[in-house]
């Protein structure tokens, strides 16, 4: 079974937002696999050691991208591939042009990505790369298991669990929960060296910069307005819940 | 010339959603005067909510009415959409940002070749504000050609009150497809009867401090007090204590209610990023040091056990 994995490189969830000259800053930024994108690494490589076959792992970005293709390669992924942004702020549409130019000429039985990424958070791009290929798909898994070429899998809609049947091939978006992602171990990572990381461009895939003009832009960028510690509720727990009770409903008047 | 916006509507347990009127106020910020704006439900014995549709405000409300139409599939409901787009030509789209608005618009953006800016909260002249980094910090964007497609995070505008007379039902002629490539074969209800959590008004939420599943009982009974939604800190979904699809923060929901009680929760960056746009928050914790007080309106230094079953009485007390 040949597996794809679509995925992004984005900051460490830890790490604080700074805008500098009217962009995010990235100095001293520590970078990782989108979370929900590494589920979907584990999840492939899962499949693999199941039914055999190749990982590819795929990402559309600047650069310092390489470095979480190669994470994901010591964790067990065999292939990279990293098509590259030129250096242009994308939108989703751009990104799912690129990434379905890609998948549509590879075969692939299983297409996997994250639910949505941590930073841009606006779960679009793997959605519309099905949606581009033809291809069903279904997003926030929490279970995938693949039988005589269909697959099984249970969606977390809003709490509820939606037990479903997908015939192959197709995409799912992986939900926390799936699974416990790997740790790459240090033979991993000397073996991630040697696996191939290819390179592309836009023209590789045969699109052209209007193919790829994106359909959005940004216009500004802010920070929310700081929150301030407010009031602090003393005396004997009887009295701080009596008390807190009051202003919420006096002062503030949100019950 | 005058323009149609189309709002995909959504029904949960039974009712229309909130977020569908608050995608109609969000679309009512972009149109002309002279545009209409037009609804489009589907689902299973839904004519009470059509005729709800009606009466807020849409000109028009196209509803399809069938069984195989009740849970969201992608290939039932998609087609049936784009058949409509295709005939009524709108210049916009809104929706919800939930879990059937997030899967639907981009690919009905997709199929039109079109962008679509998602998880909007704010509309000011033309562009359209979004968090990004879970609210770490926020973007303006705008269309550099249309269609306008746009998802609306529920909670951040104010549903839209009637206007007009009220408007013409529609009904679509729907025939389920042959065969799915995708087949909804169960549906394990875990959510019936609660709130939920993005669009809950109320907000109670755990994190490592509620010590166990078990701990989580007593955040449950305040939450029933007070209709609100329980949630939870990454630490507490590690620890097990709850399911990953309570969690709040960069990973995890985002949650804008009136309303957040923080109870044993510290304040981990990632969590803050999840609940930092409630309009007041309050937090309980033993640590006075815990940065959650930082960002609370109202912050109580105490054992959650000890203070929550006394929130619960007071507020059975007031609400009672």
């Amino acid at each position: 079974m040949n597996i794809c994995v679509i995925m992004k490189q984005t900051f460490d969830t830890e790490e604080k937002i700074r805008i500098e000259n009217g962009r995010v800053s990235e100095d001293g930024v520590k970078f990782i696999i989108n979370p929900y994108d590494e589920y979907a690494v584990e999840e492939a490589i899962r499949q693999k050691e199941q039914h055999g076959g190749t990982v590819t792992v795929v990402s559309v970005g600047p650069e310092r991208t390489a470095e979480a293709l190669r994470t994901a390669l010591a964790m067990g992924a065999d292939e990279a591939v990293l098509i590259s942004d030129e250096g242009k702020p994308l939108d989703e549409y751009a990104v799912s042009r690129l990434l379905a130019a890609y998948v549509g000429k590879q075969s692939f039985d299983l297409i996997l990505g994250g639910n949505f990424s941590v930073d841009n958070g606006a779960g679009q791009v793997a959605i519309r790369v099905a949606n581009l290929l033809g291809i069903p798909h279904v997003s926030s898994i929490v279970e995938l298991k693949i039988e005589n070429g269909k697959a099984s899998v249970s969606k977390d809609a809003e709490g509820d669990i939606e037990k479903i049947e997908v015939s192959l091939p197709a995409v799912f978006t992986a939900q926390q929960g799936l699974n416990e992602p790997r740790y790459p171990s240090l033979p991993g990572i000397m073996k991630a060296k040697k696996k191939p990381l290819t390179q592309l461009a836009a023209s590789d895939l045969g699109l052209s910069a209007d193919d790829v003009a994106p359909k959005t832009e940004q216009t500004s960028l802010f920070m929310p307005e700081a929150r301030k510690a407010g009031q602090m509720i003393s005396g004997s727990p009887a009295e701080q819940a009596a008390s807190l009770v009051q202003l919420l409903r006096n002062e503030a008047k949100v019950v | 010339m005058s323009q149609k916006v189309l709002v995909i509507a959504e029904v949960r347990g039974g009712k229309l959603r909130q977020v569908t009127l608050e995608a109609l106020a969000a679309a009512r910020l972009v149109m002309q005067s002279g545009d209409q704006a037009e609804a489009v439900l589907l689902g299973h014995n839904v004519g009470e909510m059509a005729s709800a549709l009606a009466s807020a405000g849409f000109a028009r409300v196209h509803v399809a009415d069938h069984a195989s139409l009740e849970t969201y599939n992608p290939e039932t409901w998609l087609p049936v959409i784009l058949d409509l787009v295709k005939s009524v030509q709108p210049s916009a789209i809104f929706t919800g940002h939930t879990a059937i608005g997030r899967d639907l618009a981009p690919q009905i953006a997709a199929q039109l070749g079109a962008g679509q800016i998602s998880d909007v909260t704010a509309i000011d002249g033309g562009e359209f504000i979004r968090p990004i980094y879970a609210g770490k910090a926020f973007e303006k964007k705008k269309f550099a050609s249309g269609p306008v497609i746009v998802t609306v995070r529920p909670n951040n505008f104010p549903p839209a009150e009637p206007a007009g007379s009220a408007g013409e039902i529609v009904s679509i002629d729907y025939a389920p497809p042959g065969s799915l490539k995708a087949v909804i074969k169960e549906v394990v209800r875990k959510a019936s009867g609660k709130v939920d959590l993005t669009e809950a008004r109320i907000v109670v939420s755990g994190g490592r401090g509620v010590k166990s599943a078990e701990g989580f009982k007593v955040l449950e009974e305040l939450a029933d007090v007070l209709g609100a939604a329980v949630g939870a800190s990454r630490g507490a979904c590690d620890a097990g204590y709850c399911d990953y699809a309570l969690q709040i923060g960069q990973t995890g929901k985002v949650v804008t209610p009136d309303l957040y009680i923080a109870c044993g929760i510290s304040g981990a960056i990632q969590h803050l990023a999840g609940m930092s746009s409630s309009k007041v928050i309050v937090a309980i914790n033993k640590d006075p040091e815990a940065p959650i007080f930082q960002v609370a309106d109202y912050g109580i230094v105490g054992d959650l056990f000890e203070i929550v079953p006394l929130l619960t009485a007071e507020f059975k007390k007031i609400l009672a």
